[in-house]
Order: C-alpha cells, then structure tokens, then sequence
C-alpha cells in the first residue's frame, strides 16, 4: 500500500461534464483534484471526495388530505452515506391533515441535526 | 391554505389564461401586473400548480428565485402572488374551444358548460409525456407500462407504487429523478436504457439519481420487447449501430414488472389547432413575436407550449413577459411592431421568439442540433456571442439588446452556432 489513491468524479456544474480525477496525499490529509475546466468543477471535486452532502426529498403518508401524501425534505444536507437511511427512517411516519408548509415532520432525523419538512400545505380534502 | 377559487364566473374577463401550471401562473401575474383587472386562471387539475406538486425533489427556482427549491415549494411561490393579485382560479375546469374572437367555451365540474369571452388570453397549456405509441415498442400490451411522469403522479401524490422490479427506458430528467424516488421508496430499478450514444438528462442527476444509488445507465441501447400477458414479465434489451438499429445477436432478456418511459414531451396544442395559429413544425408550438403574441391578435402563448423547456425558471421569466403583454393589450397600450424576423441557420434548430423589435430588450432562447464546444453564436453580422459550449439538451438564452440593431436595417437576421 502506497497510500496514494485516486478516485473519478463527474463535475455536475454544467454540461461538458468534466471528468474529475482526485487524489489523496500519503497521509490523507489533502486531495488534488484533476482534469476541471473550470473553478466550479475543482471546488466540487474537493467537497465531493471529502464530504458529499444531499438534500433529501421524499413522501410520508397524510390521511384526510387532497392527497394521500405529503412532499418533505430535510431541512439541509445529509451526508450522502446517509440518504437510503434517513429515507427508510421516514418511510412509516403517517400525519394528519391539515398541515402547513414548513412544519417539522421529524425532528433530528437520525441524528443528523437536520429535520424533515413539509414542502407544501396540505388542505383537508 | 391558499385555495382561491371562483364562486361566480363572469360573462367577461379582460384575460383568461387556460392552464395553471408554472406557466399560466406567472402569465396571470404579468397580466395583473400591468393593470388587466378581471383575470381567469383556469386548469383541469383540482388545484393550481401543474406539474410542479408532483416533482419534489430539489434544485427549481436559482433563477427566478434565487434559492433553490422543491417543486411544490416554487408552487406556493408562484400561488401565493396568484392569490395576492386577487386572480380567479378556476380548477377541475376543462377550456373545450375557443374561437378568433376569443370566446372560450369551458366545460367545468362545478359550472358545467360555460362560455366567457376574453380581452385577450393566454395559451398556457403546457405539454404532455410521449407514450409507448410515439417509439413503437414491440411487444406485448400489457399493464405495467406507464410514463416516468405518471409513475411519479402515482408515489408523490396519490401514494402508489408501479410495480416492484423497474426498468426505465429513455435518459430523460423525469427517468432519472424517478429511478432514484423507486429506490428511496425500496423498488428494485435494473437499469437505465437510452437509445443514443449521450444521456439527456443533466449531469447533475446522472451523479445524484444513478451514481449514488449504483443504477446502470446503457448508452446505445434499447428495449426491443416488452413481455407479459396481464401484467410486464419482462423486456428484451438490445444495444443499437450507429443508424439506430438494434444488435439481435447482442439482446438479452431482464425480468421485471414495470417499464417507465422516459422519452421526451409534446406541448399540448390542440386547442390551439382548434383556431388555427400558425405553429412552428420544429417547436410543435405556436409562432409567436417579442411579445408572446400568436398569428392572432389578442392570444399569446408560453412555457412549454410553445417550446420544452429544462428549466421551470425560463418557462416563468418567459410567461411573466407574455401576461405583461397580455395585460398591456387589455389595456390599450400597443408596443411597436416587430420588423425582424429570425432565420435558424447552422446547428439552430429553432429560435423563441420568432420576431423581435428593435425598440427594446429581448431574451431569445434557442436550442442547437448537436453539441459544439468553443463556438460562436452569430447574429447575422450584427452581433455575436462566444460561448464555452453548447448541448441540444439545454436552451441557450440570449439577451438581445437595442444598440446591437441601431444600425441593421434588414427584415431578417440569420442565427447560427459555428465553430470557433
Ligand atoms: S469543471 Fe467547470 S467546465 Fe467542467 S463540467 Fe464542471 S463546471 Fe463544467
């Protein structure tokens, strides 16, 4: 084991879709990032391989609503490890109508300091 | 709660916007705005928003607003201003004709058959998934074989899953969103099918649909059959040549029970078949001039029905503009006349709007055939535009201003994407 490993990206920051090559230094403690355009793609590519974060957008279930359920989102990012998880950790949540836009529907979702939102009103049907 | 719906419907009102989504919304706002002041919004859904309700994820609204946010979130937006202009809202109506003369007859759950006449109105219709029928899938017919758009109506809205082995067949961005929405909600997706050699979705959901939850994306390949008797058993898939024709000897079988088709829009425009505006073959919507306007005085068109659209953002920004004009017909003041006319040249597929004025400012959006990088847009040789790159699946946006045509004394200015 050198230690020096490289990892492969895909910019998001537009179209071209550079391919980002990053690599970690022998201790671990910094990243080079390779193969950019622009600005956009070398600051990804660093908070990509170091700590990829993602806004999580699902459903949970509204009973008495104009639909049977209700958009939440968290509140902030989640680490990207955690997505599948905080999704199956809402699945089972059931509400009531009405519920207002912006209402907690989970606070500190897993622990991650984050809450799950409604992202909409729900009016009784 | 905001429900602003009509009680009473009026004989007449200074503008009638058919369709509620993103689109009509901002129309209607644009109207108010410049002092319409009976205004209807009407659309088939049992409430205002179009499709917006049902894409909850995130990343709508860093143009137009600033911030990015989830569908519904720029739904309520877009309402709220509707409600705070006082404009009409009128759901689970259907706008069944419309003549020159703007009378609109509407076929309404709460007012039945109607007919109002308008000052001017806005088409905002918007546009509709392609189906199986549009790619003649081989195959069987059975359940199971749904559109992205639909399947996502099903889990957002009405809580219902499609089925539980998933295979998507096309790249599009609703496809993708929706790959990722099955495996939050534990569905199993195989794989991702796209005919040509590129995705058309963006980038950003190829990493963040596909990548982080390991789904497959199979460039140059497609479903050549669909198996089941009641319900999808399974499909064939088959890479393709360069001419697009399927590989037999390199096919293999995938059991599954849904296919989700993913495979491109069609603005909606028989309503406006039924007065005979000029339409555009390649856009399949209306020609329309600087102020949205159509072939006929007193009707102007937006959003996706005039164009598809990638962003919800340009769909507002272009249908604020359109209910501005609207607002401004109503209201007597006429812009002066548009004296340009647009011609799609090299690697220009189409040009929104089709003529411009040379008094004002104005925003032409614009699609490319193929992708180009280090190019240059020209405008005849009044003005050019050096761009890093250019991609068939986004819609380039051009501000065009003034000074660029002070001394172009033309009728027509060619548009073209060359090479640098
Ligand atoms: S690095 Fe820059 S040019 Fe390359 S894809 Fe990312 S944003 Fe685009």
């Amino acid at each position: 084991m050198t230690g020096e490993r490289i990892f492969h990206y895909l910019c998001i920051g537009c179209p071209l879709g550079c391919r980002l090559e990053v690599e970690e230094n022998a201790a671990g403690t910094d990243v080079e990032v390779r193969g950019w355009g622009c600005k956009t793609g070398k600051a990804y590519g660093r908070q990509e391989h170091t700590d990829p974060r993602r806004v999580v957008a699902t459903s949970v279930r509204v009973s008495g609503g104009r639909w049977a359920r209700l958009p939440v989102k968290t509140s902030g990012p989640v680490p990207k490890a955690m997505v599948r998880d905080v999704a199956r950790a809402v699945r089972p949540v059931a509400v009531a109508a009405p519920v207002a836009a912006g209402t907690v529907i989970v606070a500190d979702v897993l622990g991650t300091g984050v809450d799950m939102i409604a992202t909409r009103d729900m009016e009784r049907a | 709660m905001i429900t602003p719906e009509v009680r009473q419907l009026a004989p007449r009102y200074d503008v009638v916007v058919s369709g509620a989504g993103p689109a009509g919304m901002a129309a209607a706002v644009g109207a108010r705005e410049r002092g319409a002041e009976r205004i209807l919004l009407i659309d088939r859904e049992r409430e205002a928003g179009g499709i917006l309700w049902q894409c909850i994820h995130h990343g709508f609204g860093l143009h137009h607003f600033g911030e990015e946010l989830t569908g519904p979130e720029y739904a309520e937006r877009c309402l709220r201003q509707v409600t705070d202009g006082g404009i009409d809202v009128l759901t689970d109506t259907y706008v069944y004709d419309i003549s020159p003369d703007r009378t609109l007859t509407l076929m309404s759950g709460s007012h039945g058959m109607r007919q109002v006449r308008a000052g001017a109105v806005v088409l905002a219709m918007g546009a509709r998934e392609r189906t199986r029928g549009a790619i003649r899938i081989p195959g069987e017919r059975p359940a199971g074989v749904l559109t992205a758009g639909l399947a996502q109506k099903f889990v957002n809205m009405m809580g219902l899953l499609p089925g539980r082995r998933v295979v998507i067949l096309g790249s599009g961005d609703i496809g993708l969103i929706m790959a990722r929405r099955l495996t939050l909600e534990g569905v199993e997706v195989l794989g991702v099918f796209e005919i040509m050699p590129y995705a058309n979705g963006l980038n950003r959901n190829i990493v963040q649909c596909l990548h982080d939850f390991d789904i497959p994306l199979s460039l140059s390949t497609t479903v050549v059959d669909i198996r089941g008797r009641e319900r999808v058993e399974g499909v064939t898939v088959a890479p393709v040549d360069q001419a697009l024709r399927p590989d037999m000897s390199r096919a293999h079988d995938i059991a599954c029970d849904t296919v989700l088709l993913s495979i491109g829009l069609i603005p909606e425009n028989e309503l406006s078949r039924r007065i005979d505006l000029r339409l555009d073959p390649v856009t399949s919507g209306p020609v329309v001039n600087s102020t949205m306007e159509t072939s006929i005085g007193g009707v102007f068109a937006c959003g996706n029905v005039v164009h598809i659209h990638d962003l919800v953002d340009f769909v507002s920004q272009e249908s604020l503009l359109a209910g501005r004009a609207a607002g401004d017909y109503v209201t007597g003041r006429r812009p002066p006349a548009d004296n340009i006319r647009l011609l799609p040249g090299d690697n220009v597929a189409y040009c929104v709007p089709h003529t411009l004025s040379t008094d004002r400012e104005h925003v032409v959006y614009m699609r490319v055939r193929k992708p180009m990088e280090k190019c240059t847009i020209r405008f005849g040789d009044v003005f050019s535009v050096k761009v890093r790159y250019v991609f068939p699946a986004e819609m380039v946006n051009i501000t065009m201003k003034p000074k660029f045509l002070e001394n172009f004394h033309g009728d027509s200015l060619r548009v073209d994407v060359v090479q640098r």
